[in-house]
């Protein structure tokens, strides 16, 4: 099996010794004894690269938010071309790199948001071969071969909104509009698998697009409407 | 009156950018050589750091900067640290740590040494009442707005009292009445009385929180995420620790607030104060989720009790209300006062008394979430209204139509001490619900069986006030005969902020084409503008674009008045020209005028601004002088009473009780907002809240583990916001559409309670459709569906929180 692809495994302790200390102080009732959380996000990168020593020069990640866990990367062909909206894109890419941080780092593609980057959410979606992916847990060195669509990449190089965007539009999508460009990649996949939805086709299409501020109808309503248009 | 914009839908400047992804949030933003920030956040849920050896994490290949407590200013007791020596919750940021990127800066995290003392911890607000209890701060474990820092315990006998499941009622810091409460439930026809819960749930904005800054010949740049722009930087440059003169602070986009950015907030001066220490290179703090979870803010949860009285005409005749608000580690928000605000509005009780005792818990900070207690006294308060109603044979409609304030608000009254409001049409909106829902007729099939479902209604109403007076406004006529709408309001995806441009345009009869507003940035010479909080943008707003609009507008008459002749009041405005009312040969256009005031200087130009107007919009003018024909005021309109946004929400379920799962089948959300400005925007507003009240009243919900203090509903996925297969396809709205008279064009803002009347008729209906049973607990969650309807014990305490 690809290396790359070797599943995170839950009983590994990739952080080793947590670095604080505790001390225990007389009298007091409630002594909290720390332990590492067991899942963060980079345990989970790690995992799936287990083991290397090159260091990304451009790395960015996730940590859980109280103490991040060692790095490590394997070292791989880091310089690869990819064909990002039509367009051929030499990129260094880190072994456990994501498709977002590339996007978003990069190649500067700031459209893709990162709402999670742990799959709950879809902001991140992008296309690669024209189905919606979330970039976010998808390494970059996997999906080199294939052709990736972004937010950017989905309106007419003259500008022309593709009619998924023009109907978000139209019916008022989004709000804050940081769920938008997952919600329209979603939107415009799913509309090439299916160019004559019911509502809840669509609706379950779109369901891996979490959006907070809660414009689901609205969105809804734009994939019906340009359903009739693609 | 028919406007030419205000009523009418159309398309939002910054749509187009939001779909095709070219928006730039704070986290889009780039710099050259823009170093990554990463902080380290405590592992405990409350310790004093004894010491932080940095020395291996600095020489380490690419550290350039760190952070510690001791480097930023720490606030007052109970405020919210950049960095902290006392964390008070797990994730509470203790160091931080800049390199030249993220991975390098992680690494160094990692290397740090923190030496904790942990010190006791309580994740539950009882708990800290009791007389041993633990405090969340050292010193104290009650505060709150015009609640001194203190120590409050309540005695064992309070406690005896109450019983294992009754709320103890000892001394509180909060405590008001009207009428005479004891003689009216003496007299009561029917008194209900519960104890309830309603839990904190994670704001989770979808955009996290990311943040960069730089400085730049001795000016601080900040790239920020927050729901207001104006209001947010001065207190943005006061942590910063600099003059607002001195920061350029740009926020375009705002992915999510909900009042978790409603101003601005200490991880956003983080980068600021990391770059300063590099000498002013750029530097990004990117957020995660979890970092979102910790430092985002949440709404504040409660324990507490009500008692209300009716007569037997269904008439509120007394309520008494206690709460014990859960403040996380700070100060906080002010829920607790809403809630007997809210109630006091919603149900026009003819006396009343109310205790509150906000407390601190070693949970994140709270801050204000969409209708920050409004909504939380919709959900506890209206299950007991329908309990009343079952008791008296009033039909549920009816005993809310009967307290709610109507008629324009004549007679209404408000909060503690009983003032007036500006405009109520609560009695309307429940009146068009009720015959768009066809209640009446479908309300009897409550209770009908098929197979494992059952059917249920609900219907509830909420209330938040909706406007405020006092800051200016901003326009500019150019050349070019544009009229731009300097905007300071802020970007929360409401499209208020463009909506209430539109007030400047209809006084000016400008052409929506030719305006263009102006915003995202103090780089874009913004008036004072209030925050994009609080459901006020509709009505605040519309005033100060009616106050600049009307003064270019008195500017443009007279300048007519002095190039052809006679009096101001000789003229009009049409179609972007000003014409002479007796002679329409007699006509300057806009851009002429505009030309014209350049020409002339002074007041027209922006040379000279009012005296009144606040320093920020004064640079602005200044900034603007020259360029144009200047209309600048401030909002010195009338206010002379709370402008109360009022909604009511009609739902339709389906509950399985052998799965406790339930569907909506239908949902209706009527608004009380004034004058409608953006039928579209308004209906957005009453669907997405109503969905995101649905999360409150079924699935959010903190949870912290009770022996570690661990937090674990950190991830979307466990926080649970609805997703598209949660809510119905298609949810209905309508709006009552009267006047508000204190708003210039009639408008008063929505936003919050057309969330809890959507919250608060679910739990309403989940109820109905189990005969009536009384969960009294925020959310209702599944297994407590199945308990009810298997008539099994829950699971949970009454009164237990935080880690249900
Ligand atoms: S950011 Fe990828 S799914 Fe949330
Ligand atoms: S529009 Fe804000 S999260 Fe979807």
């Amino acid at each position: 099996m690809n290396e790359d692809l070797m599943p995170y495994d839950p009983t590994v302790d990739y952080t080793g010794e947590p670095a604080i200390k505790e001390i225990t102080p007389d009298g007091s009732k409630h002594i909290p004894p720390w332990k590492p959380l067991n899942l963060t996000r980079r345990r989970f990168l790690q995992g799936v690269v287990c083991s290397g020593i090159a260091v990304s020069s451009t790395a960015i990640l996730f940590t859980s938010g109280t103490r991040p866990a060692r790095a490590d990367a394997r070292a791989v062909e880091r310089l690869i071309t990819l064909n990002v909206n039509g367009r051929k894109r030499n990129v260094d890419v880190a072994p456990n790199e994501t498709l977002a941080h590339t996007l978003r780092y990069g190649l500067n593609l700031i459209g893709t948001k990162v709402g999670c980057n742990r799959a709950e959410c879809g902001a991140c979606a992008v296309m690669a071969d024209g189905v919606s992916i979330y970039s976010c847990s998808t390494l970059t060195h996997r999906i080199k071969n294939k052709s990736i669509t972004t937010i950017e990449g989905i309106a007419d190089s003259d500008g022309t909104l593709h009619p998924v965007q023009q109907a978000f539009i139209d019916e008022l999508g989004p709000q804050c509009g940081f769920c938008t460009p997952g919600q329209v990649v979603t939107a415009v996949s799913f509309l090439k698998e299916n160019p004559n939805p019911t509502v809840d086709e669509a609706r379950m299409a779109m369901s891996g697009n979490l959006c907070r501020c809660g414009a689901y109808d609205h969105y809804l309503k734009g994939v019906m409407k340009a359903s009739e248009k693609v | 009156m028919a406007y030419k914009l205000i009523g009418k839908d159309f398309t939002p400047p910054d749509l187009v950018a939001k779909v095709t992804g070219s928006a730039k949030y704070a986290g889009d933003f780039r710099a050259d050589g823009m170093a990554s920030i990463k902080v380290l956040g405590s592992p405990m849920p409350h310790a004093k750091v004894k010491s932080i050896d940095l020395s291996k994490a600095e020489a380490m290949p690419g550290v350039l900067a760190t952070l510690v407590p001791e480097d930023v200013k720490q606030p007052g007791p109970a405020g919210m640290a950049i960095l902290s020596s006392e964390p008070a919750y797990v994730g509470q940021p203790i160091v931080a740590i800049a390199a030249e990127n993220e991975q390098l800066a992680a690494d160094a995290l990692a290397a740090i040494e923190v030496e904790l003392e942990p010190l006791p911890f309580c994740i539950d607000p009882l708990e800290s009442l009791k007389p041993d209890g633990p405090n969340a701060l050292t010193g104290g474990n009650v505060v709150g707005r015009d609640v001194e820092f203190q120590e409050v315990k309540w005695s064992g006998k309070d406690f005896a009292l109450a019983g294992e499941d009754g709320l103890p009622q000892g001394k509180v810091p909060v405590e008001w009445a009207f009428g005479d409460v004891d003689a009216a439930f003496d007299a009561a026809a029917v008194v209900v009385e519960e104890t309830f819960v309603h839990s904190s749930n994670a704001h989770h904005a979808m955009e996290p929180r990311s943040a960069a800054a730089y400085w730049e010949n001795g000016k601080c740049h900040v790239w920020g995420s927050t729901q207001s722009t104006a209001f947010a930087q001065p207190g943005l440059a006061k942590m910063i620790g600099i003059s607002p003169a001195e920061l350029v602070f740009v926020a375009e986009y705002c992915g999510g607030g909900f009042g978790g950015k409603a101003s601005a907030y200490p991880l956003m001066v983080l980068p600021a104060l990391m770059s300063k220490k590099m000498g002013g290179r750029p530097a990004m703090l990117r957020v995660s989720r979890a970092e979102e979870y910790y430092n985002g803010y949440a709404r504040a949860g409660f324990q507490g009790w009500g008692k209300l009285g009716f007569n037997k005409e269904g008439r509120l005749t007394a309520a008494d209300v206690f709460v014990v608000q859960d403040l996380g580690t700070t100060t906080g928000f002010w829920d607790f006062n809403n809630v007997g605000a809210a109630i006091s509005i919603v149900f026009q009780p003819e006396s009343m008394r109310f205790r509150a005792i906000p407390v601190l818990t070693n949970t994140v900070p709270k801050g204000a979430q969409r209708g920050p207690g409004e909504n939380q006294a919709a959900n506890m308060l209206e299950p007991l209204f329908d309990k009343a109603a079952r008791e008296l044979g009033i039909d549920r409609v009816a005993i809310r139509s009967i307290n709610a304030p109507g008629e324009g608000g004549k007679d209404a009254k408000y909060g503690a001490k009983q003032g007036p409001v500006t405009s109520a049409y609560l009695k309307e909106a429940l009146a068009n619900g009720a015959e768009q829902f066809n209640w009446s007729e479908r309300s009897k099939a409550s209770g009908q069986r098929n197979g494992s479902k059952v059917r249920g209604y609900g219907v509830a109403s909420a209330y938040h006030s909706a406007g405020a007076a006092g800051f200016d406004g901003l326009v500019r006529l150019s050349p070019d005969g544009k009229l731009h709408i300097h905007t300071g309001v802020g970007n929360l995806g409401t499209f208020s902020y463009a909506s209430t441009s539109r007030v400047a345009a209809e006084v000016l009869g400008m052409a929506w084409e030719n305006c263009i507003i102006e915003r995202g940035g103090t780089t874009k010479n913004l008036p004072w503008n209030f925050g994009q909080f609080g459901s006020n943008t509709s009505f605040t707003m519309s005033r100060t674009n009616f106050a600049a609009a009307t003064d270019a507008k008195n500017k443009l008459l007279e300048i007519a008045a002095m190039e052809l002749g006679g009096a101001a009041d000789d003229y009009k405005l049409e179609n972007e020209m000003v014409v002479a009312t007796a002679d329409a040969g007699k006509s300057m256009s806009f851009a002429d005028c505009a030309k014209k005031a350049i020409d002339l200087g002074g007041k027209f130009s922006g040379m000279e601004a009012p005296e009144d107007i606040n320093p920020m919009t004064a640079a602005s003018v200044a900034g603007l002088a020259g360029s144009g024909l200047i209309g600048v005021s401030k909002d010195n309109m009338p206010k002379t009473a709370t402008v109360p946004a009022l909604a009511a929400g009609f739902i339709e379920i389906d509950l399985d009780l052998e799965t406790g799962k339930y569907e909506i089948l239908d949902y209706l959300g009527v608004a009380d907002c004034g004058v409608v400005m953006h039928p579209q925007g308004l209906a957005a507003q009453i669907r997405s809240g109503a969905i995101m009240g649905f999360g409150l009243a079924t699935t959010e919900r903190h949870i912290y583990d009770p022996e570690y203090g661990r937090p674990n509903a950190i991830g979307l996925y466990q926080a649970k916001p609805k997703t598209y297969l949660d809510v119905p396809a298609a949810l209905q709205w309508a709006a009552v559409d009267l006047p508000d008279e204190q708003s210039p064009l009639g408008s008063k803002g929505i936003g919050e309670p057309v969330e809890g009347c959507a919250s608060a008729a679910l739990l309403c209906a989940i109820s109905d459709a189990l005969g009536g049973h009384m969960f009294n607990r925020t959310p209702v969650v599944t297994d407590m569906i199945i308990n009810a309807a298997a008539g099994l014990p829950q699971s949970h305490k009454p009164l237990q929180t935080n880690c249900q």
